[in-house]
Parts: structure tokens; C-alpha cells; sequence
């Protein structure tokens, strides 16, 4: 039961605070505190959204298919590159360094590069999310695997367990926790990734459409095309949640189940 | 306690019925020409002369051990005297210096997936369900999922373990999992099992109901056990012999027949037997 109003008051805290600012900025703006063109109230962005909501919905269209074919092959990717190097110590002493070299160099940097070679189409953009995700990915899904217990991954040896059963049996089960931790963060790069590189260059997408309503300073629509990929990021990162309770329910048993002897 | 040397040795060890010298028996039956290898039954395990090094330091000093079918020993020793490495060098998991470990006859020394062995951790692994978890030896072997699981399951009630199959670990009692534990370990080898403390993580009445269980089930099923354990009261309740570790490097300094019959209750803990077991085990630990 305390537990229960523990839950509701962790979701209304949060909630009060976020109405309080929403009413300080629509004061803000209404008392003429800062020029309406400027900032924009809530009621204008959400009047802005909802006026341009075709056309954000289908760009939108584009960031998402960029942003899931991207992520669907860093997980590809990640998983692959992450059993190897569990498997190979010397693939894992050569390449891990490198992949934290490649995490230094700043996405907005090659994105020009990446549109120089690729051109406007899809292909820069998912190169660049993959550029983003991959690199979290592979390491939580490394550290997942090396994580798998000594002492399990030792009785499954004296059963006589090959490594290929040991990988399979322990290992990636092992790494899932740790996996779908990396995975909540990629799917946040991957929008974000997205739209920085459709602003270097595309025809369409939420990047492109933010390049557009800057240079005409339509402010609102600014902030509207801002709001709707922070919630775009929110629903991924909370399907992600659902998807890792999906997978694994051993992590999420009722408290009540627990410990009944 | 006498090293065997030569098939003599061999052929008087063979007289003694019980004692220290069936160890050199066995291991010199098994080490002997063929002939002279009939003339004694071997035992189900034996582990004969083993020796092991890490680094410069010796751990195991010339240890020999043997099981017989059904039989439940016990290797006493204090923490850190070398017991888990023999159990290392018994399951295969390491290669002694020198010595050799029999299983049925068959040399299977440095040969991991033959003997299972049990911790004290349960290492049930968290993510699969009971029955996934005790079934897992099976899906080892290649025998198919399905099949692995109903065989599995068919064992359930004899082990006390009837309607925890699709549970998770974490759902049962400490107890409860080291049922499972020794479930899966019967299921991985039913000729011999080696125990690593099983029941030491356990309060003092957890550990005794799962005593009573143990040489319930134990009554049972064809399975022989080796045991390690640092608590007396335990080796001698639950063996039919006590090997006693001890020493740097380690050495089996005594070994003691537990005469009383099973299966044994509790009252027996109380008996002057009892005691006068431990009193012979405690000096025994002593001497060195």
C-alpha cells in the first residue's frame, strides 16, 4: 500500500513541477516579458503542431525509418562484433581502443563528410545513427558477456558444455540486463543522430523541416518539431522498457511472488 | 599411511576389507596389469596420487581417494587446505602434476563432462525457470528441448521439488534451490557427484531439513557422492566414510568408516557413536 502511493506521488512531483514552468513560460510570454516571436507561449507551439501536423507527421516518417534501420543495424552489428571480440581476446585488445577513439570524434563533424560521399538520400543518415548506436551497443553487450558468472560458466564446463553452448546457455542471457540498458540510450542517439544529419542536407525528415522553419523564423513550429522529437525519443525509450520486460520476466517477477517460502 | 609401490602392495591392500589401504587397492588395481586389475572390483572413482602445483607452491601433496557405488564420503578439511582443488582436478576442470582419476575403470584424468559437480552456490542460472534450469545438463548432452524438459520434469516429486517447475530461482527458498541444484546435478551424471559444501549457505533448520531430505533421497537413487564440508557434524550424519584433509601442501591424514547404518535420523547426532566419531576426527585434524 505505501508502496503504491510511493508510485503515484514519484509520477505527480515530477508532473506539478513541469505545469509550474509551463505556466511561468506562458506568463513569460503573455505579460510581454520577452517578444512574442522570440519565445513563442506553450498554447502558440501546440497551435503550431497541431496546424502543421500532416506535414510533421510525415517527416517524422523519415527521421523514424532512418532512426529503426540505423539502430537495427548497430544491433546487428554490435551483436556480432561484441561475440567476436568475447571470443578472440586479441580482436578485443586491437579493437576495443579504436572504438573508443571513434566515440571522440564529434557526429556533427563528419556528418558533412558523410553527405559529401553519400549524398542527400537515406544513406548518410542511417550511417550516422549507426555511427552513434553501435558503439554503446557493442560495449554494454561486451561487458554483458565478460559479467556472465565465473562459477556458472565453469559448472557448464565440468557438464561438458562447448563454448558455443556457453555463449548460447549463458552468456547472452547474462548480457541482456546490461544489453537493453545500452539499447534505451541508442534509441535516443538514434533520433537525435538522425535529425542532426538531415539538417546538413535531405529532402525530407524532421531535420530537414527544422532547417526550414529556422531560416523563416517561424519560432513556434521550432519549438513544436523539438517537443515532438523529445516525445518521439520518450515512447522509443519506454517501448524499449516494454520490450525488455517481453524478454526478460525473471527480472520483473511480482513482489509478491518472491521469496513465498 | 603407506604409498603403494608394487603389485604386492597391491595384491595385501586387496585383503583389507576396510581401512586406509582399499584406497591404495583400488588405485593400484586400476594402475595394474590386467590380470591383477580383475581381481578387485574397482571402484567407482578413484583419484590416485594426485599432486598439483600452482606456481611454485603445492597444494595437493600424493592425495588419493576412492567411492565405491551408493557410497556417500566425506572430505573434511579447513577452508583454504586444497579440497576444491582436488574437486577441480576430480571434474576435470584442471590437470594434476601427476596422478590419475578413474571413473568406472576408464582414465578420465584432465577430462572435463563426466563428473558434475555442485557449489555452494546454487548457480541455478536466474533467467530460465526451474525446469529450464535442471534441464540444462540434458540440452548439454543434445538431447532436444522438449524431450530434455519432460525427462526433467518426471523427477520433480522424488527430489521434493513438485510445483516449482515454471517458477524462477529468485521465487524460491535457499533451501528449495539447493534442491534443485543437486537435481540437476543428478540429472548431468547419476554415477557420481562431487558436492562442494552444498548445504553450508544454509540456516542451522534449512540445513537440517535438507539433511533428513539428502539421505532420503540418497536412499533412492543409485548415486555416489563425494562431499567436501568443514562442518563434522555434517560428515559424519550424512557419510558412510570421512576423509580428513589437512596439511600445506594437503594430505589425507585419516580416513574413518562411519560403521552406523543408514538412513539415520537425527537422534544419532545425540548418540555417544556420535561423539566419540567426532572426538576420533577432531584429534585426527589435530595431529597433522
Amino acid at each position: 500500500m505505501s508502496n503504491n502511493r510511493q508510485g503515484v506521488f514519484n509520477k505527480v512531483a515530477p508532473a506539478c513541477l513541469l505545469a509550474m514552468i509551463l505556466l511561468l513560460w506562458q506568463l513569460a510570454s503573455s505579460a510581454g516579458w520577452m517578444p512574442r516571436y522570440m519565445l513563442p507561449s506553450p498554447v502558440d507551439v501546440v497551435k503550431a503542431m497541431a496546424s502543421d501536423a500532416p506535414l510533421l507527421a510525415q517527416h517524422a516518417k523519415t527521421t523514424l525509418a532512418e532512426g529503426f534501420l540505423g539502430l537495427g543495424c548497430s544491433v546487428l552489428m554490435a551483436f556480432v562484433t561484441a561475440a567476436l571480440m568475447d571470443r578472440y581476446l586479441f580482436l578485443q585488445k586491437a579493437v576495443y581502443p579504436l572504438l573508443v577513439v571513434t566515440q571522440t570524434v564529434p557526429t556533427v563533424a563528419i556528418a558533412p563528410l558523410l553527405v559529401l560521399w553519400l549524398g542527400y538520400g537515406i544513406a548518410p543518415k542511417v550511417v550516422l545513427v549507426i555511427l552513434t548506436c553501435y558503439f554503446p551497443l557493442t560495449i554494454s553487450l561486451l561487458t554483458g558477456f565478460a559479467n556472465a558468472d565465473e562459477d556458472a560458466v565453469n559448472l557448464m564446463r565440468a557438464m561438458g558444455a562447448t563454448r558455443r553452448q556457453i555463449f548460447w546457455h549463458i552468456k547472452l542471457k547474462s548480457s541482456m540486463d546490461q544489453f537493453f540498458s545500452g539499447l534505451r540510450m541508442a534509441v535516443s542517439y538514434a533520433i537525435v543522430g538522425a535529425v542532426i544529419s538531415e539538417w546538413l542536407g535531405g529532402l525530407n525528415g524532421l531535420g530537414v523541416y527544422m532547417t526550414r522553419v529556422k531560416k523563416s523564423y517561424a519560432f513556434d513550429k521550432m519549438f513544436a518539431v523539438i517537443f515532438l522529437i523529445s516525445a518521439i525519443s520518450l515512447i522509443l525509450m519506454k517501448l524499449v522498457v516494454l520490450l525488455e520486460k517481453k524478454t526478460m520476466p525473471w527480472k520483473y517477477l511480482k513482489e509478491k511472488d518472491r521469496e513465498e517460502q | 599411511m603407506t604409498i603403494c609401490r608394487s603389485k604386492e602392495d597391491a595384491a595385501q591392500a586387496n585383503r583389507a576389507v576396510r581401512g586406509s589401504c582399499v584406497v591404495q587397492a583400488s588405485c593400484a588395481a586400476q594402475m595394474a596389469d590386467g590380470d591383477r586389475a580383475a581381481d578387485i572390483a574397482p571402484a567407482r572413482l578413484a583419484a590416485c596420487h594426485i599432486t598439483k602445483r600452482f606456481g611454485g607452491v603445492t597444494v595437493l601433496a600424493d592425495v588419493s581417494i576412492h567411492l565405491h557405488e551408493r557410497e556417500i564420503v566425506s572430505l573434511l578439511g579447513v577452508s583454504g587446505g586444497g579440497k576444491t582443488t582436488l574437486f577441480n582436478v576430480i571434474s576435470g576442470l584442471m590437470k594434476p602434476e601427476s596422478g590419475q582419476v578413474f571413473l568406472d575403470g576408464e582414465d578420465v584424468t584432465g577430462q572435463a563432462g563426466n563428473i558434475s559437480y555442485m557449489l555452494q552456490k546454487d548457480l541455478l542460472l536466474p533467467y530460465n525457470t526451474v525446469l529450464d534450469n535442471v534441464a540444462l545438463p540434458l540440452l548439454i548432452r543434445g538431447v532436444k528441448k522438449e524431450a530434455a524438459r519432460a525427462e526433467a520434469a518426471a523427477h520433480f516429486q522424488e527430489f521434493g521439488l513438485a510445483g516449482t517447475e515454471h517458477r524462477y530461482p529468485s521465487q524460491l527458498s535457499g533451501g528449495m534451490r539447493q534442491r534443485a541444484a543437486l537435481l540437476r546435478t543428478y540429472l548431468f551424471s547419476d554415477r557420481v557427484a562431487l558436492l562442494d559444501e552444498p548445504f553450508s549457505a544454509l540456516d542451522t533448520l534449512t540445513k537440517a531439513e535438507l539433511h533428513r531430505w539428502y539421505l532420503a533421497v540418497m536412499d533412492r537413487i543409485h548415486l555416489s557422492t563425494l562431499f567436501i564440508t568443514h562442518d563434522i557434524d555434517e560428515a559424519i550424519l550424512l557419510s558412510d566414510r570421512v576423509y580428513i584433509l589437512a596439511g600445506r601442501p594437503g594430505k589425507i591424514v585419516a580416513e574413518i568408516p562411519i560403521e552406523r547404518e543408514r538412513p539415520r535420523d537425527r537422534s544419532f547426532t545425540l548418540s555417544e557413536e556420535f561423539l566419540d566419531y567426532k572426538r576420533r576426527i577432531l584429534q585426527a585434524m589435530e595431529k597433522k
